[in-house]
C-alpha cells in the first residue's frame, strides 16, 4: 500500500507575504532531513506539504526525521487512495487493521476540500465508519473522546486515510531567522541554547575553544557528537575550533587569579565576534543562565557582554538547571554532555573567582596582558569542519 | 574437492574485511579504548564506529547498543537483567517453548528463583499462539521474551503483535526479542518490532564468534550480571573485545539483505523441489519460514547417521540446533512431530556463499544415504 506523509504548517502559514520564502525554506529543510533515507518528492498544495516516497523507504525512519524539522505543527502518515469511495472502502480496513485491532473506541472524520467529490463529508464519515464497524465488530463509536480518530481527506490530487496526526517540532524553519554563532564548550547548557534558537529559525555556526594539551581530543570529539545531535534539528552546522591554549596561559601568567575567568570569557567573546562576522552571522548565542556560576552573575555578564559588539542571545538566562536538563534529555545530548572530559572552561579555574567584577579594572588587567597579537593568531589558525 | 557448507545458522565463514579489521585491531590499533591518550582515543573511535554501524542497521540510537560476548550472553543479560530489575512490578514472565536454549534454560532458572514463567504453546505449523499470549500477558507480567526467527525450522513469529497486546492489557511488561537468526537476513528495525530489548549476534552474519550485541531501548532499566568497570554503561564491564567488535561492525557494513535473501530464496525453493521428489521426505519448515533455513526429515535414517554420511562427502549440515549437541531438540519436541520425523530431522541453512552445486551435492548424498544406510 502506498504511503505518504502529509505535513501541516505552523506559524509560517500566518507570515503574510513572507509565506512563500518560509515554505521554500521548510521544503528545503525537509529534503535535507531526509537525505540518505531514500528518494522523495516534496511538494506543497493547500498549505500542506506532501512528502511522497519515490523509492522503497522505511516510513518509521522518515516520520522520525520529520518529527525533528522546525516549522511543522503536525504531520500524518497516510495511505494514498484513488479519489473514489470504492478504493477508500478497499484500502481503509486493511490499512487501519493494526491500529484498530486492539482499540476500543473510534470515530471517523472526513475532510473534503474537493467539493466535486460526490459524497459530502458527513456521508463519507458515516459510510467509512459503518464499513470499519463491519470489519472490527468489537469497536464502538465515540465521537467525543475516541481512542483512534480515523481521518479521510479528499484533496485535489487524491484521497488519504490516516489514524490522526502526530505533533511536529513546532517553531519556524531553520534559515528563515538569520544566522548566529553558538559558543559551545561541551557542557549541558550550550547544546540546549543552540536547539532553542534553531527552533526560532536561526541557522547555526558553532565556535569551540580548545586548549591542548590541557584539553584533549576527546573533549573536541565530544563537542562534535553534541553538535551532531543538535544538527538533527538544526541542519548542517559549521564547527569552528579555535586554538585557545596560548591565550589562557598568558592570562594565567599576567592577570590576577580572581579575574582569570572573566577575562577569559571576554576573550572568547572578542574572538567569536570576529569569527561570527567572517561567517555572516549577526548575533552570538551562549548557554548562560543567571546565577548558575560565578561568571554568570549580572555584573559578570555585563563585563563579558561589553566585549562583544554583536547582540548576544542567552535563551537559558531565566531557566533552572532542571528545566535545562529536561530539554537536553529530549534532544538526546544529556548523556554526552556529562562525559567527564576537561574543557576550556574548567582549565585554570580560580579558587575564588570574582562574582562582582568591575569593568574598568577588568579592562586595565586585560590591557596589561597584551592579548591582541594572540587573538589575531588564534583567529588565523582556526579549524573548520561541517557537522551533519 | 570443494566443501559444501550448508550449516550457516550454526555459524558462517568470516568475511575477509572483517578478519582484516580484527587483525589490524590486534596488531596496530591495539590500545585500550578507555586509555586517555590518543591511541586509546583512536581505539575508542573504532569501538564507537562499530556501535554506530550496528545501531543504524537496527534503526536504533548508538547509545542503545551494548556489546556482549555473543547472542547467548545478550539473551541472559536481557532476561535476567530485566527480571531482577522489575520483579517488584510483578512476577510473571511470558515466553515460548520454542526458544533457543540460552533463553529456555534462563527461563527455567528464573522459574526456580520463584518467577511465574508461562511457556506459550504453539499453533499447528509452529508459530507462537498469539491468542494464548493475549491471555497470558497481564498486569503483573514484567517481561515477554520471544524469538523472531526460530533457529531449527526457521518459523517467523508475529512479534510485532506483542506491543499492541501489552498496550491493550495495560501491562508494564518489557519485550525482549531474540533476533539472532533474523538480524542481517530480514530488515529488522527496533521501532517496527516495538521491542525494548533485542539480541543480535556477529557470527551468523560473517563476523567472528565471541561477540554479539544487545539493544536496550532508551529509558529501559536492566541490572548487570557482572561488575567491574564503566564499560558498556556498566552493564557489561571489562575491557571491550575491540578486534571482535570492530570485525562485527565490518560484517554488518557488508550486509546486503535484499540481494542475499533473493539468492537464498531461490536456493531454498530449488532444494524444496528436489527434496519433494524423494520418496518419504517430509519438510518441517513451513512455506512462510525464513528462506535461510530448511528443515526436513528423511523418516528413514537417523539424523546423526545421515549427518556423518553427508560430512564424509564434504556436505555439512546440522541435525538440529548445534547448541544442544546430541540432546533431543526441545523445539522439535514442542512441535509434537511424530518420532520418525523428529529422529531423522536435518537442518540445512544457507548463506550468500552457497550455490546450486551445494544443493545438488546434498541431494545426491541424501539419495545415496537412503539407499545404502541402515534404516532406523
Amino acid at each position: 500500500m502506498k504511503e505518504i506523509v502529509l505535513i501541516k504548517l505552523g506559524e509560517i502559514a500566518l507570515k503574510g507575504l513572507n509565506r512563500f520564502s518560509f515554505e521554500d525554506a521548510l521544503k528545503k529543510n525537509i529534503k535535507s532531513a531526509l537525505y540518505g533515507a531514500g528518494y522523495f518528492k516534496v511538494s506543497i498544495a493547500q498549505s500542506t506539504i506532501y512528502v511522497t516516497p519515490q523509492s522503497e523507504v522505511d516510513m518509521d525512519e522518515v516520520c522520525d526525521r520529520i518529527s525533528r524539522v522546525f516549522g511543522i505543527v503536525s504531520f500524518s502518515r497516510a495511505c494514498v487512495c484513488e479519489k473514489n469511495i470504492e478504493d477508500i472502502f478497499l484500502k481503509a480496513p486493511e490499512y487501519l487493521a493494526d491500529t484498530l485491532r486492539y482499540a476500543k473506541t473510534f470515530k471517523v472524520e472526513a475532510k473534503r476540500s474537493d467539493k466535486k467529490f460526490p459524497l459530502t463529508s458527513p456521508e463519507i464519515s458515516r459510510e467509512v465508519g459503518g464499513l470499519l464497524l463491519e470489519h472490527f465488530p468489537h469497536l464502538t463509536v465515540d465521537v467525543h473522546n475516541p481512542e483512534v480518530k480515523v481521518v479521510v481527506e479528499i484533496r485535489d490530487f487524491g484521497a488519504y486515510i490516516h489514524a490522526g496526526a502526530e505533533k511536529g517540532a513546532g517553531g519556524i524553519p531553520v534559515g528563515t531567522g538569520g544566522n548566529a554563532a553558538i559558543l559551545i564548550s561541551g557542557g549541558i547548557d550550550s547544546p540546549v541554547a543552540a536547539y532553542m534558537l534553531a527552533k526560532r529559525g536561526v541557522k547555526l555556526t558553532a565556535i569551540h575553544f580548545a586548549s591542548p594539551p590541557y584539553t584533549s581530543e576527546r573533549a573536541e570529539d565530544k563537542v562534535q557528537r553534541l553538535l551532531r545531535k543538535v544538527s538533527r534539528y538544526a541542519g548542517p552546522i559549521e564547527m569552528i575550533t579555535v586554538p585557545f591554549t596560548k591565550i589562557q596561559e598568558r592570562i594565567k601568567d599576567e592577570c590576577e587569579e580572581e579575574l582569570f575567568t572573566i577575562i577569559m570569557r571576554r576573550m572568547m567573546m572578542k574572538i567569536s565576534n570576529i569569527i561570527a562576522e567572517k561567517y555572516d552571522c549577526t548575533a552570538l548565542i551562549t548557554g548562560e543562565s543567571l546565577g548558575q556560576v560565578a561568571s554568570q552573575t549580572i555584573s559578570a555578564i555585563a563585563c563579558t557582554d561589553e566585549a562583544a559588539e554583536m547582540p548576544v542571545f542567552r535563551p537559558l538566562i531565566g531557566m533552572d538547571k532542571e528545566e535545562i536538563i529536561q530539554i537536553s534529555r529530549k534532544i538526546d545530548t544529556f548523556d554526552i554532555s556529562i562525559e567527564p572530559f576537561e574543557d576550556c572552561c574548567t582549565v585554570f579555574t580560580p579558587k575564588h573567582p570574582r562574582t562582582k567584577p568591575v569593568l574598568k579594572f577588568v579592562k586595565y588587567a586585560e590591557e596589561d596582558a597584551h592579548l591582541d597579537d594572540l587573538i589575531a593568531e588564534a583567529v588565523e589558525n582556526v579549524k573548520v569542519i561541517t557537522i551533519r | 574437492m570443494t566443501i559444501h557448507y550448508l550449516d550457516n545458522s550454526a555459524t558462517t565463514r568470516v568475511s575477509e574485511n572483517a578478519a582484516k579489521k580484527a587483525y589490524t585491531l590486534m596488531t596496530e590499533e591495539f590500545a585500550n579504548p578507555s586509555s586517555l591518550h590518543s591511541m586509546g582515543f583512536r581505539a575508542s573511535k573504532e569501538l564507537e564506529n562499530a556501535r554506530d554501524t550496528v545501531a543504524s542497521a537496527l534503526g536504533a540510537e548508538s547509545s542503545e547498543i551494548i556489546f556482549t560476548s555473543g547472542g547467548s550472553e545478550a539473551n541472559c543479560l536481557a532476561i535476567l537483567g530485566a527480571a531482577h530489575a522489575h520483579k517488584k512490578r510483578g512476577g510473571r514472565i511470558v515466553t515460548s517453548a520454542l526458544e533457543h536454549s540460552s533463553v529456555y534454560d534462563t527461563m527455567l532458572h528464573l522459574k526456580e528463583e520463584g518467577f511465574d514463567v508461562v511457556f506459550l504453546p504453539t499453533k499447528a505449523g509452529g508459530k507462537i499462539d498469539i491468542d494464548a499470549a493475549f491471555e497470558a500477558i497481564d498486569e503483573r507480567t514484567i517481561l515477554v521474551s520471544l524469538m523472531h526467527t526460530n533457529n531449527e525450522v526457521g518459523i517467523i513469529n508475529p512479534v510485532e503483535e506483542l506491543k499492541k497486546i501489552i498496550k491493550h492489557k495495560n501491562s508494564p511488561a518489557l519485550i525482549h526479542i531474540d533476533a539472532v537468526q533474523a538480524f542481517g537476513k530480514t530488515d529488522i528495525k527496533v521501532s517496527r518490532t516495538g521491542c525494548d530489548l533485542l539480541t543480535v549476534s556477529s557470527h551468523k552474519i560473517h563476523g567472528p564468534k565471541g561477540v554479539g550485541a544487545l539493544y536496550i531501548r532508551k529509558g529501559v532499566r536492566i541490572l548487570p550480571l557482572t561488575f567491574g568497570g564503566k564499560q558498556e554503561r556498566k552493564l557489561r564491564p571489562g575491557t571491550e573485545a575491540l578486534p571482535l567488535i570492530g570485525a562485527f561492525g565490518e560484517a554488518v557494513k557488508e550486509l546486503n539483505i535484499k540481494g542475499t535473501t533473493e539468492h537464498v530464496r531461490a536456493l531454498n525453493t530449488y532444494l524444496r523441489e528436489q527434496l519433494s521428489e524423494i520418496d518419504g521426505i517430509v519438510i518441517n519448515s513451513p512455506e512462510d519460514a525464513s528462506p535461510y533455513i530448511l528443515n526436513f526429515s528423511t523418516c528413514a535414517v537417523r539424523s546423526e547417521t545421515m549427518l556423518h554420511h553427508l560430512a564424509a562427502r564434504d556436505v555439512f549440515v546440522s541435525s538440529g540446533s548445534a547448541c544442544s549437541k546430541g540432546g533431543k531438540s526441545h523445539v522439535l519436541k514442542a512441535l509434537s512431530l511424530p518420532d520418525e520425523v523428529a529422529d531423522t530431522a536435518i537442518r540445512v541453512s544457507f548463506s550468500k556463499h552457497n550455490t546450486k552445486d551445494d544443493c545438488d551435492a546434498l541431494i545426491e548424498g541424501i539419495r545415496d544415504g537412503l539407499s545404502t544406510l541402515a534404516r532406523r
